[in-house]
């Protein structure tokens, strides 16, 4: 599904080499005598539990406790950067950064909550690397995970306990920037494959003319291209320029992978056209969502780039381009 | 809360919860986490890392689970235990259906198997034990 995933900079380092480097790190303190920046706290837990929508009345009044999801927040460094970080981890992640994983994301937490923080508790926490994984490949990327686990006190007493996996990763190619640029060169469109079969389809989309063959021998038309006819298996064959006009038959929105020099989300529709037979082709001009099924569409021509021409649909109702406006795609 | 007697069952579900994934949601989360890692706020540093769009961080799915299963068993259970697992990211624009299912109930407490899905996959997988509120028990 995902594709190739080649690494970017992370080539060239002998793997198992670096995995015995980045092992000796499991056991290490990840961070050791951390002190969270603030007592527990009201506007804090005010803050948390807006914006998660959360209304449990346990978190408000006179003997609140913290929401317990609030764990990691309190040993969170902020801006400041983070509290109490052991030499260890600042090392194992130089390494991975190095070594060209330099994206993060956290995949596990895993939380245990042992006694409620309350107002005024003081948050300390110690934690170990408990683990850092092969090099594995995700749809992200390629990386290795870092397990480590945290011991959080209130006060000096164990209130809970908090393991959390990251992936240091190096992303997985995506030649789709949202812009469809990649160093600033535009990524081009696939080049369609163009051989004795189909040739004249793509001669009449240089004309703008979408045809469709017809066979001579029973007058049945097919479309795509094909040598020969499905009904009577003959190979005498002419063309009749499809009038345009056509409904979409089926769609679906393209939201991931992503491809190159398309810009997800994006709506690829069959269309039924009027003379019966059906192309699968990009519905423009309309937000992804509001393509339906039934929607009268009609051909038009899209240049994706000096080369290529495709033909493509437009709902017949919103030819100007203003409903392009209501989804934009740079933000 | 809720003084009628609530039981709990193996197999009960809990009605879904729908989370519009807004970038204010993000952002919000983000900062109420105190999580300044760019790719929850800064669009542009995001895809400059390979990531379409911002994307919600662990600890507001975390949150937001939690609160799921609050609102559900109500202000005086309490979480003992909240293990999740991240798939597909919360981009803005999605929206996320948190759903559970208790899978146990023993010695007072509850175990629930959340799902929250959106529209690329499943978000978050994961499992929470809750500690369920005993009658006349107060906090």
């Amino acid at each position: 599904m995902s594709g190739a995933l080649d690494v970017d900079g992370a080539g060239g380092v002998d793997e198992d080499a670096f995995l015995k480097e980045l092992k000796a790190y499991e056991g290490q303190p990840a961070a050791e005598g951390g002190v969270g920046r603030d007592l527990v706290n009201e506007p804090m837990i005010r803050h948390w539990c807006e914006a998660m929508g959360d209304t449990n009345p346990a978190y408000t009044g006179p003997d609140a406790v913290a929401p317990p999801t609030m764990l990691q927040a309190w040993t969170m460094g902020g801006l400041g950067g983070h509290q109490g970080r052991s030499a260890a981890q600042q090392e194992l992640f130089e390494l991975l950064d190095g070594a060209g994983f330099r994206s993060v994301v956290a995949t596990d937490c895993e939380q245990e909550y042992l006694r409620p923080l309350r107002i005024g508790d003081e948050i300390t926490f110690d934690a170990v690397i408990e683990s850092v994984s092969e090099r594995k490949t995700t749809k992200l990327g390629t990386g290795h995970f870092v397990t480590t686990r945290m011991d959080v006190r209130a006060n000096g007493e164990l209130a809970g306990t908090h393991r959390f996996r990251i992936l240091k990763f190096a992303p997985a190619k995506r030649p789709a920037r949202t812009s469809g640029a990649k160093d600033g060169k535009p990524v081009r469109r696939p080049r369609p494959v163009i051989n004795r079969d189909n040739a004249g389809f793509w001669q009449g989309v240089e004309q703008h003319k979408l045809l469709i063959q017809c066979c001579t021998g029973c007058s049945v038309l097919r479309f795509p291209w094909l040598p020969g006819c499905n009904s009577c298996g003959s190979q005498e064959w002419d063309t009749v320029e499809a009038s345009g006009e056509g409904t979409v038959y089926s769609y679906v929105v393209m939201h991931h992978p992503p491809f190159p020099a398309f810009d997800p989300p994006y709506a690829v529709g069959l269309i039924e056209l009027a003379e019966g037979v059906r192309i699968i082709s990009n519905v423009v001009g309309v937000p992804h969502d509001e393509v339906r099924i039934g929607m009268p569409v009609r051909l038009e021509f899209l240049r994706a780039d000096e080369e290529l021409e495709v033909p493509v649909f437009r709902p017949v109702q919103q030819e100007s381009p203003a409903a392009a406006s209501a989804e934009g795609s740079a933000a | 809360m809720s003084a009628g007697a609530r039981t709990w069952a193996e197999g009960d579900e809990l009605p879904p919860l729908e989370i519009p994934v807004t970038r204010t949601l993000i952002v919000a989360g983000a900062i109420a986490s105190r999580d300044y890692q760019d790719v929850h706020h800064d669009a542009e540093l995001a895809k400059a890392k390979g990531s379409p769009d911002i994307f919600m961080n662990i600890l507001t799915t975390n949150g937001l689970v939690g609160r799921y299963l609050t609102d559900h068993f109500g202000p005086d259970a309490v979480l003992r235990k909240v293990a999740i697992r991240l798939g597909a990211p919360n981009y803005p624009g999605d929206t996320m259906v948190l759903t559970g299912k208790v899978v146990s109930v023993a010695e007072g407490t509850a175990q629930v198997a959340v799902v929250g899905a959106n529209g690329i996959g499943k978000h978050v997988t994961g499992t929470v034990t809750v500690g369920l509120p005993r009658e006349g028990a107060s906090r």
